[in-house]
């Protein structure tokens, strides 16, 4: 399973990770043979089986709506890379 | 070694609980093998000294509690589990400096229990590897042969117990993380039933895999934490409300094997396994049935493509988790960054190690549009025909057993040019995170040609640790004993 340098590099861009060329070839060719793996899967006919993403029963589990403060602002705060004391600080965005 | 770092956890326990040593007298001890072994060992990636010197003493003051089940027993946990304002880093660069401002479940109620943690144990960054060689900080060694890995993601966890650096650890385990290391290391490991232990508090990387489970150097010690950490827990919408049965109770049912059936399938033992690690395995199984169980043959047909599964699912679950690290609340923020976008990818990009990157690109392309369906879907489509294969079995047999690995642990730097040569060690312990069941590593003897500890897996029901561990506490009995290393 070929996978190119491109499309790692599309990838890489989604996963917001920025790879030397040189590391781009590198996982290119390691996702290409991890991958070629893989697709020893279409040997199978999962045709009518559901898919399992989770092994227990529950979804949705719910709660009441009701608010809980567990954390202080400053506790939330405490390991901020830049804060004002009230906000994560960011550099600009528009 | 010093004779109490010899001891079980249910040795000092009990030593504790009677005033026979006092709590600081434990720490102490615990403090100074740490200190003895670990320019050696290298296990941990921080001791928390003066925290545990302090609550020993406080401890000491109030008396031994007997509501409080390891009233003063010195306990490591791995440092993917957050432990309040202690360092939490996960063996990464990127949570370097990172103190939680809670506490994980887990280590919550190991406190509550009366624990003194005084230590967070080295790992795989973020949980990825099988050797303890991808933290971003040093590598682990194997404290039975230090030229050798002592297996991971959870190898400083089971370095420090072999070690006798403390009398419990809490490791994690999402495709064999426990039950790997455990085996290098000569020690016990069990990984439960996937929402059995809360995972609140544990740094994800495989939601739908991960669980955080005991490595003790006994069965008996091993059923203790379980009881402790295991449990409902509102927290993890993914924990199940089940009652927690008295594991340690349950050992003492339970004087042989009669009555039990235990399942060797095929593609654990027809093939692959090295000579010594087969020999050691078929032995412990033979003990068994001398101790009355009955084995059957039994098929787990789609073994071969559980690699395959877990690969695709656990990295694709992974990249998702691993988005939040992207500099804004907390971890790494890259400073030379010109824009927000340009921060979360410098943040990223010099924040994690190599193998994490590989593993967050292969996720992300499994989960990207075209191929979701050929990837993903696929996947967890074949991982419940996994989990009905070994449904299959589990209703023919009370337990499942094969080896750990097919081999013993390998030299340091020996697997880290191929990953997937790395990845193929998993085989026979990722199909129990894909099916969500309990499963655990016994220590069987040491390999006639390393000398390097066996581990035996021995894999249960969903929510029947108990057997489990009855069996593995039996067994343990007749076994060769492992002993410890000499350090």
């Amino acid at each position: 399973m070929k996978i190119s340098s491109e499309e790692v590099a599309k990838v890489a861009r989604l996963s917001r990770l920025d790879l030397t060329q040189e590391k781009t070839d590198q996982y290119a060719a390691q996702l290409g043979d991890i991958l070629g793996y893989m697709d020893k899967l279409s040997e199978l006919d999962t045709a009518n089986v559901e898919p399992m993403y989770t092994p227990v029963n529950q979804v949705s589990v719910m709660r009441d709506d009701v608010v809980v403060n567990d954390y202080s602002r400053e506790d939330i705060l405490k390991n901020a890379p830049e804060t004002d004391g009230a906000f994560f600080i960011v550099p600009r965005i528009v | 070694m010093p004779e109490l770092s010899a001891l079980t956890l249910s040795q000092v326990r009990a030593k504790l609980a009677d005033k026979s040593i006092s709590a600081v007298e434990a720490t102490e001890a615990a403090l100074a093998r740490i200190a003895a072994t670990e320019p050696k060992v290298q296990a941990l990636l921080s001791v928390q000294a003066e925290e545990a010197r302090a609550l020993a003493k406080a401890l000491d003051a109030a008396g031994p509690d007997p509501a409080q089940p390891l009233w003063g027993v010195p306990l490591v946990v791995k440092d993917v589990l957050a432990t309040k304002g202690v360092p939490t880093t996960c063996a990464s660069k990127m949570l370097e400096n990172f103190r939680p401002v809670y506490d994980a479940t887990a280590v919550a109620k190991l406190k509550e229990a009366g624990a003194v943690l005084v230590g967070k144990a080295n790992m795989d960054e973020f949980a990825m590897g099988s050797t303890t060689e991808n933290s971003a900080y040093f590598a682990t060694k194997n404290p039975w042969d230090l030229s050798r890995v002592p297996g991971g993601s959870s190898g400083g966890s089971g370095a420090a117990i072999a070690a006798c650096q403390a009398y419990g650890a809490l490791g994690t385990d999402t495709g064999g993380s426990i039950r790997l290391p455990a085996s290098f290391c000569g020690i016990v490991g069990v990984k439960p039933t996937y929402g059995r232990v809360s995972r609140f508090g544990m740094v994800a990387f495989g939601s739908s895999l991960d669980q955080i489970g005991p490595m003790t150097r006994t069965v008996e010690d091993a059923a203790r934490l379980l009881g402790v950490i295991a449990g409902h827990d509102t927290k993890d919408s993914t924990s199940v409300d089940v009652p927690v049965p008295d594991y340690v109770g349950a050992l003492a049912k339970r004087r042989d094997l009669k009555g039990l059936t235990i399942g060797l399938p095929a593609e654990y033992w027809d093939e692959g396994l090295s000579p010594e690690v087969a020999e050691a395995c078929a032995a412990a199984v033979k003990q068994a049935e001398e101790l009355g169980a009955k084995t059957k043959r039994v098929n787990l047909k789609l073994s071969q493509y559980a690699i395959a599964v877990y690969y695709i699912i656990a990295t694709a679950e992974a990249s998702s988790n691993l988005a939040r690290f992207d500099g804004v609340r907390y971890g790494y923020r890259d400073t030379d960054a010109s824009s927000l976008i340009d921060m979360y990818v410098k943040s990223r990009t010099r924040g994690f190690g190599e193998e994490v990157q590989r593993r967050i690109i292969l996720g992300t392309y499994v989960l990207s549009s075209g191929y979701y369906d050929a990837y993903y879907r696929k996947a967890a489509q074949v991982r419940r025909l996994l989990r009905q294969d070994f449904e299959a079995a589990l209703a023919e047999c009370d337990v499942l057993m094969g080896a750990v690995c097919p081999t013993t642990a390998f030299k340091v730097g020996q697997m880290t040019s191929d990953p997937l040569q790395m990845y193929l060690m998993d085989i026979f312990t990722i199909s129990t995170n894909l099916a969500g069941l309990p499963g655990m590593s016994l220590p069987v003897g040491l390999g006639r040609e390393s000398g390097m500890p066996v581990g035996l897996q021995i894999t249960g029901r969903a929510f029947d640790e108990a057997t489990m561990l009855q069996l593995a506490h039996v067994l343990e009995q007749s076994v060769p004993a492992t002993g410890t290393p000499a350090l």
